[in-house]
């Protein structure tokens, strides 16, 4: 299922492109083009050709790890993206982390303490987050957290200048703690902390109201009055008996909010100017440097196809039916 | 048994028809009208409940004004939407700020006044001047008309198409249910906001094709829903009662199965309105969607980002104004699940 949907994707993408975008060459070579230049920069790229030998030549240089050349820089599209792909990575990671932890704390409170001050408050925060257009979270937390006046955490960027960590994955965070440089941890975990919060909060809403569902239904089964009966303490019963059954549908929704974020981080890195591929991708829209638009697209798809599809493998770890062995307390 | 069902797929029809042109209390009228189709009572109620057969579409709207949450997002609602109506009706039509003959709206929302940029909140400008001197009061209602039509059609365009493939795939089923899913799954394997900008750039920039974008995106969503329903409809008896009958496919998709899919459409509908009012604003914000001078929430947020620490005002108003509405929709989309689920109704 994965091949097939990627490649109905990169059809889609290259259709509407190739085919029904307007014609680059005028934005990329300047108002001022003629028109045998536009031509020759035309065939250059290949675009004169037949549009199926067109997707078949791109495809053949996909299979190979080749996604073509940007209009404007001539360098390969993989470098350009793989420049720029760490830093999301590491924000959508920190964001659905920090959308993880606390969605599933504020739903399980709220199921356990239904009814209650706590289930209000986690209702409202997940109301609240679904909302927020998260753009504006992030220019609102800016407002109150970088101001001249404040200055608790920086303003954008992912590190101060010249800070940079040595290159190894390309994660900041990552890096910084392999080469023991804990000034630029320090400092990448502090610019970190605005993006993901707000890259993760729609996702902490989603997870919130979807835990707090899932255990409110978990909490009502037989097992759980069974455990309760049998003596065991009402935190062991939450946790271990209710929120484990609880935990396939939350991942599922994990699984689906990581895509999502990657959308969100179009966004986010508008806002905090987080030198990632979202705001690349804008960029390039901006300006039709459709090969760098293509790439990114299909890169997002994958992550997207190949998370759920991981989310689905995940079931098998977490479902407690399907363990056979190592049986403890019961 | 399934010339009963049909009569009431009817008369629920109708009644939908009623509900949307009258207020839905006053078609409570005789309640008696219903008897044969009620073909249990409801003895669990209260005594008042116990001899009176339900109306559907009556209970559903007991229950939701019965959500105090969902009533006030519908005020609210009802609120912007009839500011976003009436009040753009007495904008100044000259390029004034002072005119005689308004009262309510006193600025032009794209008339500019070099005398009076960036001015804080004040009793003559209620959310204060932008970095051209024109009246945020004015262009945050202005905004109104522009997030609730964009969030209104879209979400039309996006029913109309995506209601249209998800019964086709989901009724008539074989290789084309096949080919026309796998199609939406490819579509919703790329994030909305990510196709809404790939589409842009095919279409161009502005609010009209920000429009056909943001449904365009929307349209797996609906489909997938309709045609999970409609599989779960398509074997009741009343289905086959209605092809035995001999009525056309069409006539047994519109008539039979897509009023018991309507429930599940309303609310998708609602909370749609408030995801494609976030996605207008997104787009307007990464200055696609809307071009100035023309208001519009998003646009005005991503215009004035560079003010962000000295006039939080032109930032904060616009914001504030795209959060109520979403939220408004979202409370009201809930409320309106609730209502239809017989379950949880509030009682």
């Amino acid at each position: 299922m994965v091949i097939p949907v990627l490649i109905g994707v990169s059809i889609i993408v290259f259709c509407l492109l190739r085919v029904f975008a307007p014609d680059p060459a005028p934005i990329v070579l300047g108002e001022h083009a003629t028109a045998a230049s536009m031509k020759a920069w035309r065939d250059s790229q290949g675009l004169n050709k037949p549009v199926v030998t067109q997707y078949v030549n791109y495809m053949k240089g996909v299979f190979h790890g080749d996604l073509g050349y940007s209009y404007y820089t001539n360098t390969k599209v993989t470098d350009e993206i793989m420049a720029r792909f760490p830093a999301t990575i590491e924000l959508a990671i920190t964001a659905i982390i920090f959308a993880s932890i606390f969605g599933i704390i504020l739903g399980v409170i709220a199921a356990v303490k239904k009814n209650s001050i706590f289930d209000a408050a986690s209702t409202l925060i997940a109301l609240v987050g679904v909302s927020i257009p998260i753009f504006w979270l992030g220019i609102l937390l800016m407002m109150i957290f970088c101001g001249p006046s404040t200055h608790i955490f920086p303003a954008g960027g992912r590190i101060t200048p010249l800070m940079d960590p040595t290159h190894i994955t390309g994660l900041y965070t990552l890096d910084s703690l392999f080469t023991g440089n804990w000034a630029a941890f320090k400092d990448a975990v502090w610019h970190l902390v605005l993006p993901s919060f707000t890259l993760g909060m729609y996702s902490m809403a989603i997870i919130t109201r979807i835990t707090r569902s899932t255990m409110l239904d978990s909490l009502n089964q037989d097992y759980v009055r069974t455990a309760r009966a049998k003596g065991i303490r009402e935190v062991m019963v939450v946790m271990k008996h209710a929120l484990r059954n609880s935990m396939i549908p939350v991942t599922t929704v994990i699984g689906l909010q990581f895509g999502a974020l990657l959308g969100g981080a179009l966004l986010t890195e508008s806002v905090f100017s987080w030198p990632g591929i979202g705001k690349f991708t804008v960029d390039c829209i901006l300006k039709s440097d459709f090969p760098i638009v293509q790439g990114i697209v299909l890169l997002i798809a994958a992550i997207f196809v190949l998370v759920n599809l991981a989310a689905d493998i995940a079931y098998a770890f977490l479902d407690p039916r399907i363990r056979y062995t190592s049986k403890k307390e019961e | 048994m399934a010339k009963n069902r049909k009569d009431k797929i009817g008369e629920l029809m109708t009644e939908a028809q009623h509900n949307e042109a009258s207020a839905p209390p006053e078609t409570a009228a005789d309640p008696r009208v219903e008897t044969e189709t009620a073909l249990t009572k409801n003895v669990v109620g209260d005594e008042t409940l116990a001899e009176k057969p339900e109306n559907q579409w009556v209970e559903m709207w007991r229950s939701l004004l019965a959500n105090k949450a969902a009533t006030i997002s519908l005020f609210l609602i009802l609120f912007i939407v009839l500011v976003a109506i009436f009040v753009p009706m007495f904008m100044p039509k000259t390029p004034t700020t002072n005119p005689v003959n308004s009262k309510i709206m006193l600025y032009n929302p794209t008339v500019t006044n070099m005398s009076a940029v960036r001015q804080p909140p004040n009793a003559k400008h209620w959310f204060g001047t932008d970095d051209l001197g024109m009246d945020i009061f004015s262009r945050v209602i202005a905004g109104a008309r522009v997030s609730l039509s964009v969030g209104v059609i879209a979400v039309a365009i996006a029913l109309a198409l995506g209601v249209t493939v998800g019964a086709v795939a989901g009724y008539i089923g074989g290789w084309l249910d096949t080919v026309l899913m796998r199609f939406m799954d490819m579509m919703l394997a790329v994030p909305s906001i990510l196709l809404a900008i790939t589409l842009m750039a095919v279409l161009g920039k502005g609010i009209d094709k920000a429009v056909i974008a943001i449904s365009l995106v929307y349209v797996p969503e609906y489909a997938r829903i309709v045609r999970s329903t409609i599989l779960s409809i398509k074997e009741n008896d009343y289905i086959a009662a209605a092809r035995l009958t001999g009525d056309s496919q069409s006539r047994i998709i519109f008539r039979h199965v897509l009023p018991n899919t309507l429930s599940v459409i309303i609310v998708r509908a609602t909370l749609g309105i408030s995801g494609a009012i976030l996605d207008t604003a997104a787009l307007g914000f990464l200055g696609m969607g809307v071009q100035p001078p023309q208001a519009e929430w998003g646009a005005m947020l991503g215009w004035a980002r560079g003010y962000i620490f000295q006039c939080p005002w032109m930032l904060i108003f616009p914001g504030m104004a795209i959060t109520l509405s979403v939220l408004a929709f979202n409370l009201l989309g809930d409320g309106l699940r609730d209502a239809f689920d017989p379950k949880a109704r509030v009682k």
